[in-house]
C-alpha cells in the first residue's frame, strides 16, 4: 500500500473509494462488538455474507460488520444504508427472507421491525424513540463503520482533520482551537483538555508523551469501549492531533485486557495506519513523527487514576503517586505527559474539522458539545445513548429510555460509578453537565447511567460501591483503605439488621476524613455512593436501623418469604423449585414456607405464576402463622390449573 | 521443564527483554497456562533484573493474575452496577450452589474456576454469566445446570 | 557548585526559612516546629500513606489539605499545623489505625489527639502498612526480602523466605522502625506466619 505523501494523496484515495462504491447498498451487523456478539451477531453476519452471494447480490449489496450500535439489548441489529431501514433481534433463518425480500425486492419483513409503546412499527432508525431524541455527533458513525477497514473511515472523511491540522494549523493554533471549543475530559473530572495540553506543551523537555486512557474501570459503563472497538481510527486520529499540537513522539493507549476484541481491533486500526503512513516517520509528508504503542491493564479500577495509569505503563505497580506535580509536568518516567480519555480524543477530530464555533454550540454555557451514557438498569430501552449536555434526566430516562420497566416506580438514577451518587426523583429535572451533576452531590464520570426502582434498596446500592471500592482501593494509605473497610463494615451490619444508633451520623463522620484526607481521587471520591443516598434517602438508612426493615425487599437478613394461603393454587411449581427444599404442601394443598429452612434465594417469587402472584416479600412484620396442614387450597374464580 | 522455560524466554525476547514491558510478559504468561507459576516468575526475575517482591506485588495486584491454578473451564458472574440491580447477587449464588465452589475458587478435579467480574457492556442482557466466553442472560437455574453439565 | 536557594514561608504565623527543594515537613522540623508522622523517614523516598501529617496551607485566599512530607516548601507558602479541622482528621486516622494496631505507639498519639474509645471493629493484624520495613528493606538495604501483595483491603506485608533466610537473621534493622511492634526488635521465639504467600494466598481463598 502506498503511504500518503500528501493532503492531496489522502483526498485521492477517498475519492476512489468512494467512487468504488457508488452504487452499492449495504447492510450494517453489529457483529464487531461485544454486545452484539454476546446477542450472536456474527451468525447472522456470516448468514448475511452467504445469502447476499447465493442470491447474486454481492455487487450490489455490501455486508459491513459494524461496532457497537447503542441499542444493544435489540441485537443482533441489522440496518440497510442508504434507507436506513432497520431489523431487530434477528436469526440466521430470517435473513433469506430479508435478503429477497428487502434486499433484492423492496419489501420490509414486517416482523423484525422496531414496535413503539402503541405497537405502531417504525422502519427507520433514526425515527425510534430511542434514536430520535440523540445528537450522535462522535458515536453515530459506529454504524457506517467496520472497524478492521480503514477505507471505511478514510470514505467518511477520515484523517481530514489530522491533515487539515498538520498542513493549515501551526500546533499552537490546533490548541487555541481546543480551548476555544471549551472541550472538558470526558473520563471524570472535566477537566479543560486545551489547557491541559498547553500544560504539556509548555512544559520542559524534549521528550513528550501522549495517553489514552481506554481503562474504563466504572462497573457500569461500557462506551470507551464500544467506541474503541467500533471507530478505533476516530480515537487514533484525535491522540496524533494532539501529538502534533503537544510536541510528542511517543503515544500509549492503555487499554484493559478485559476488552480483548478492542485490543484487537486498535491493533489492526494502528498496522493500517502505519501502511497508510498516517503513523510513523513524516505523517503525510509533513515531517512531523510519530508512534503509539499498546499497553494492556491487567485489571485494576485504581490504574485508571492518571499517575497510577502511568506508573503502570513504566511496568510497575499501578498506584497513585503521592506527589503534588501534575503528571502533564512529570508523568511517564518523569517526562510531561498528556492523558485524555478514549472519548475526549474522539471528538477532537470533529472539533478540528468543523471549528469550535460548532462546537461551542451544542451544550451549555460551561458544557460544550455531546455526552455518551450507558443508560441500563431497569429503563425499557437500555443501551449507549449520545445526548448534548443538558438534556434532563429525565428526557433521557423516559424519551429516549422509554421510561420504567415492567410500569414500577423509578427511585434513582445512579451517575459517576463509583464516585458518584444516587440521585431521586425530586432531582430528575436538572440538566445533565459536569457542574450540575456535581452540585448535586454526583459526577458526570465516565457516564454511567444506572436507573432504579422501587425494588431497588439504596443502602444496599451503597454497600455495593463500598464492597467494589474495598477490593479495588490500592490500599496504600490510611484513610482510604481503612476508611472504606469501617464504612463498608458499617453498611453490612445495617444490611444485615444489626444497624445501630449512630452508625448513620458515623458514615458521615467517616466519609469526610476520607474525603479530606486521602491521597488520590479513589479516596476522596469514595464516601459519594453512601453520602449521596443518605442525603437523598435517609428514611431508608433509618427504616433499616430503627424498625430493621428493607422496605425494597432487598435486604436479605431483613425479609422474609410468604406464600399468601387464599392466593395460593397448589401448582406445585415453587414446591419443586425451591433449591433447599423449604416448600412443604402437595396437590390441591396450600404451599408453605418453612421459614428456618428457607435461605431466601427468591426462587418460589420467581417461579409462581403472575396470574396467581401468591409469593410476597415481607419486611418489619411477623410472618402469619401458616395455616393448618392439610389446608385445601381455594379456588379463585377462571384459574385452572 | 526446560521447555516451559524456553516459552517464558521466547516471551521475555518478544518484548526485548524491556523492564517496562513485565506486566505484558505477565498477561501472556498468565494467558499460556492459566496461572503465574512460581518458576515462571523466578525466572523473569532473573532475566530482567527485577527483584521477586517487585513481580509478587505485581502479581497479586491485578485481576488478571493468578498465583494458584485455575480450571479448565472459567465461569464468571458479572456483577457490574446494572447487573447488580438485576438481580446478580442471587445469579451468584445459584452459580456457586451449581459448582459447589465460591467467587475467586477452582474446583479440586480443575475443572472450574468461578470468578466475578466487572461490566461486560452487555448489559441489557443482566445479570450474565459468561462460561468459556459464551455470554448467557438472565439463565434459570436449570439453564445454568445444563450449562455446567455440557462442560467436559 | 550550585548556590541553594532560600526560600521563605510561613508557618503557624512564624516566617521560615529553608532550602529549595524542601518538603513543608522538613522546613517545619528544621525550626523546631511539630508535625506528627507516622510513615516518613528521611533517608527514604517519599511515600505519603499515613496522612497524619496532613496541614493546611493557603494560597490567593484558597485552603488546601496537603501532606507535609511530601508538599515542597514554596516561597510565600502560608502553612497551619494545627487547626480543629486537622486535629479532626488525626483524630480519625488514629482511630481507624488503633482497630488494626492496639501498639502503645499508636494509642499515646490517639490519646493525644482525643480518641476516648474506638468504635471501630478490631482487625488486629497489627500492621497499619506505613512500609517502614519494606521501604528500607528495598531502597537502603537493597535486599528486597520483604515485600507488598495484594490491593486494597487485603494489602499486606510479607517475608519471601528464599531470601529473607539468608539476609534476615544478619540485618534486623528494619525491625526498630515498626511503629506497632509487629516486628518485635528480637525475633527469637516469635512466628511469622501471617506475613508469608502461602498465608496470604490461602486466606484470600477461604474468605470467599
Ligand atoms: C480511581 C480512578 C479511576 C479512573 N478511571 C478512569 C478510567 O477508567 N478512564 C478514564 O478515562 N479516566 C479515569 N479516571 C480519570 C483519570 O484520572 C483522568 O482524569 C482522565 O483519564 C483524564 O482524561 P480526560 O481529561 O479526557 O477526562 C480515573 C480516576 C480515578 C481517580
Ligand atoms: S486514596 Fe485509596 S487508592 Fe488512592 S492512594 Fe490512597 S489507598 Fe490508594
Ligand atoms: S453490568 Fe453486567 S454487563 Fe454491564
Ligand atoms: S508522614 Fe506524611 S503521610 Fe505519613
Amino acid at each position: 500500500m502506498a503511504q500518503f505523501k500528501s493532503p492531496a494523496d489522502l483526498a485521492r484515495t477517498r475519492q476512489r473509494i468512494i467512487s468504488r462504491r457508488a452504487r452499492k447498498r449495504f447492510i450494517a451487523i453489529n457483529a464487531s462488538g461485544t454486545c452484539g456478539l454476546a446477542y450472536g451477531s456474527d451468525q447472522v453476519f456470516q448468514a448475511f455474507v452467504a445469502e447476499i452471494e447465493r442470491q447474486g447480490l454481492t455487487e450490489q449489496v455490501g455486508v459491513r460488520a459494524t461496532g457497537c450500535l447503542g441499542f444493544c439489548e435489540n441485537s443482533p441489529i441489522a440496518i440497510i444504508f442508504p434507507e436506513e431501514i432497520s431489523y431487530f433481534r434477528v436469526k440466521p433463518s430470517d435473513v433469506p427472507e430479508i435478503v429477497s425480500k428487502t434486499l433484492a425486492g423492496k419489501k420490509l419483513v414486517n416482523r423484525l421491525l422496531y414496535k413503539d409503546g402503541n405497537g405502531k412499527k417504525i422502519v427507520r432508525e433514526g425515527e425510534i424513540p430511542f434514536y430520535k431524541h440523540q445528537s450522535r455527533i462522535v458515536f453515530g458513525n459506529n454504524r457506517l463503520i467496520d472497524p478492521k477497514s480503514i477505507d471505511d473511515y478514510i470514505a467518511l472523511g477520515g484523517y481530514s482533520a489530522l491533515s487539515k491540522a498538520l498542513f493549515e494549523m501551526s500546533p499552537e493554533e490546533v490548541v487555541e482551537t481546543v480551548k476555544r471549543a471549551n472541550l472538558r475530559g470526558r473520563g471524570g473530572g472535566g477537566f479543560p483538555t486545551g489547557k491541559k495540553w498547553e500544560t504539556t506543551r509548555n512544559a520542559p523537555g524534549e521528550i513528550k508523551f501522549v495517553i489514552v486512557n481506554a481503562d474504563e474501570g466504572d462497573p457500569g459503563a461500557y462506551m470507551d469501549r464500544s467506541l474503541l472497538e467500533g471507530n478505533p481510527h476516530s480515537v487514533l486520529e484525535g491522540l496524533i492531533i494532539g501529538a502534533y499540537a503537544i510536541g510528542s513522539h511517543e503515544g500509549y493507549v492503555y487499554v484493559r485486557q478485559e476488552y480483548p476484541l478492542a485490543v484487537e481491533n486498535l491493533f489492526i486500526a494502528l498496522n493500517q495506519a502505519r501502511e497508510y503512513g498516517l503513523l510513523g516517520k513524516n505523517i503525510i509528508g509533513s515531517g512531523f513523527n510519530f508512534d503509539v504503542a499498546i499497553h494492556r491493564g491487567a485489571g485494576a479500577f485504581v490504574s485508571g487514576e492518571s499517575s497510577a495509569l502511568m506508573t503502570a505503563i513504566e511496568g510497575r505497580v499501578g498506584e497513585p503517586r503521592p506527589k503534588y506535580i501534575r503528571t502533564a509536568v512529570s508523568g511517564i518516567r518523569e517526562r510531561p505527559s498528556n492523558l485524555n480519555n478514549v472519548e475526549t480524543w474522539a471528538t477532537v477530530p470533529l472539533i478540528i474539522s468543523k471549528g469550535a464555533d460548532w462546537f461551542t454550540s451544542i451544550g451549555t454555557a460551561e458544557s460544550k458539545g455531546t455526552k455518551i451514557f450507558s443508560l441500563v438498569g431497569k429503563v425499557n430501552n437500555t443501551g449507549l445513548v449520545e445526548v448534548p449536555m443538558g438534556m434532563t434526566l429525565r428526557e433521557i430516562i423516559y424519551d429516549i429510555g422509554g421510561g420504567i420497566r415492567q410500569g414500577k416506580k423509578f427511585k434513582a438514577v445512579q451517575t459517576g460509578g463509583p464516585s458518584g451518587g444516587c440521585l431521586p426523583e425530586s432531582l430528575i429535572d436538572i440538566p445533565v453537565d459536569f457542574d450540575e451533576l456535581t452540585k448535586v452531590g454526583s459526577m458526570m464520570g465516565s457516564g454511567g447511567m444506572i436507573v432504579m426502582d422501587e425494588d431497588d434498596c439504596m443502602v444496599d446500592v451503597a454497600r455495593y460501591f463500598l464492597t467494589f471500592l474495598a477490593e479495588e482501593s490500592c490500599g496504600k494509605c490510611i484513610p482510604c483503605r481503612e476508611g472504606i473497610r469501617q464504612m463498608l463494615h458499617i453498611l453490612i451490619r445495617i444490611c444485615d439488621g444489626q444497624g445501630q444508633t449512630g452508625d448513620i451520623e458515623l458514615l458521615e463522620e467517616l466519609s469526610e476524613v476520607i474525603q479530606d484526607a486521602s491521597l488520590c481521587a479513589l479516596g476522596t471520591t469514595a464516601p459519594n455512593p453512601v453520602l449521596s443516598t443518605i442525603r437523598n434517602f435517609r428514611d431508608e438508612y433509618e427504616e433499616h436501623v430503627k424498625e430493621r426493615r428493607c422496605p425494597s425487599g432487598v435486604c436479605k437478613a431483613l425479609i422474609s418469604y410468604y406464600i399468601q394461603p387464599e392466593r395460593c393454587q397448589a401448582c406445585l411449581l415453587c414446591l419443586r423449585e425451591c433449591p433447599v427444599g423449604a416448600i412443604t404442601g402437595g396437590k390441591n394443598l396450600v404451599h408453605v414456607i418453612d421459614q428456618d429452612k428457607c435461605t431466601k434465594c427468591g426462587t418460589c417469587l420467581e417461579v409462581c405464576p403472575p396470574r396467581f402472584a401468591a409469593v410476597l416479600i415481607l419486611s418489619g412484620e411477623p410472618v402469619p402463622a401458616a395455616p393448618p396442614q392439610g389446608t385445601k387450597v381455594e379456588r379463585t374464580k377462571g384459574t385452572q390449573q | 521443564m526446560a521447555q516451559k522455560l524456553s516459552k517464558i524466554d521466547r516471551i521475555i525476547a518478544k518484548y526485548q527483554a524491556d523492564k517496562s514491558a513485565l506486566i505484558q510478559m505477565l498477561l501472556e504468561i498468565q494467558r499460556e497456562n492459566r496461572w503465574l507459576p512460581p518458576k515462571a516468575l523466578e525466572r523473569l526475575s532473573q532475566r530482567l533484573g527485577i527483584p521477586t517482591n517487585q513481580i509478587y506485588h505485581i502479581a497479586t495486584f491485578y485481576k488478571a493474575f493468578s498465583l494458584i491454578p485455575q480450571g479448565r473451564h472459567a465461569v464468571s458472574v458479572c456483577l457490574g452496577t446494572a447487573c447488580h440491580v438485576r438481580g446478580a447477587p442471587r445469579l451468584l449464588d445459584r452459580v456457586t450452589d451449581a459448582l459447589c465452589i465460591g467467587p475467586g475458587e477452582t474446583s479440586t478435579d480443575m475443572k472450574f474456576t468461578l470468578s466475578t467480574v466487572n461490566c461486560l457492556g452487555c448489559c441489557a442482557l443482566g445479570p450474565v454469566m459468561v462460561v468459556d466466553g459464551e455470554y448467557h442472560g438472565n439463565p434459570s437455574g436449570k439453564e445454568i445446570k445444563r450449562v455446567i453439565a455440557m462442560c467436559d | 557548585m550550585k548556590k541553594v536557594q532560600k526560600v521563605t514561608l510561613t508557618i503557624n504565623k512564624r516566617e521560615v526559612r529553608a532550602k529549595e527543594g524542601m518538603t513543608i515537613l522538613e522546613a517545619a522540623r528544621d525550626a523546631g516546629i511539630h508535625i506528627p508522622t507516622l510513615c516518613y523517614h528521611e533517608k527514604l523516598a517519599t511515600y505519603g500513606a499515613c496522612r497524619l501529617c496532613t496541614v493546611e496551607i493557603s494560597r490567593n485566599g484558597r485552603t488546601q489539605l496537603v501532606t507535609a512530607c511530601v508538599y515542597p516548601a514554596d516561597d510565600g507558602l502560608v502553612v497551619k499545623t494545627d487547626s480543629p479541622r486537622l486535629t479532626k482528621i488525626r483524630k480519625m486516622l488514629l482511630e481507624l489505625m488503633l482497630a488494626s494496631s492496639p501498639a502503645k505507639t499508636i494509642q499515646g498519639l490517639a490519646q493525644q489527639y482525643g480518641v476516648a474509645k474506638p468504635r471501630f471493629e478490631a482487625k488486629k493484624t497489627n500492621c497499619i502498612l506505613c512500609g517502614l520495613c519494606v521501604r528500607y528493606c528495598n531502597e537502603i538495604k537493597q535486599a528486597n526480602a520483604i515485600g507488598f501483595v495484594g490491593r486494597g483491603t487485603e494489602r499486606r506485608v510479607v517475608f519471601f523466605p528464599e531470601i529473607a533466610s539468608t539476609v534476615c537473621a544478619s540485618c534486623r534493622e528494619c525491625f526498630s522502625l515498626c511503629p506497632t511492634g509487629k516486628l518485635p526488635s528480637e525475633t527469637d521465639g516469635v512466628c511469622f506466619d501471617d506475613l508469608t504467600l502461602e498465608d496470604f494466598l490461602s486466606t484470600k481463598q477461604a474468605k470467599v
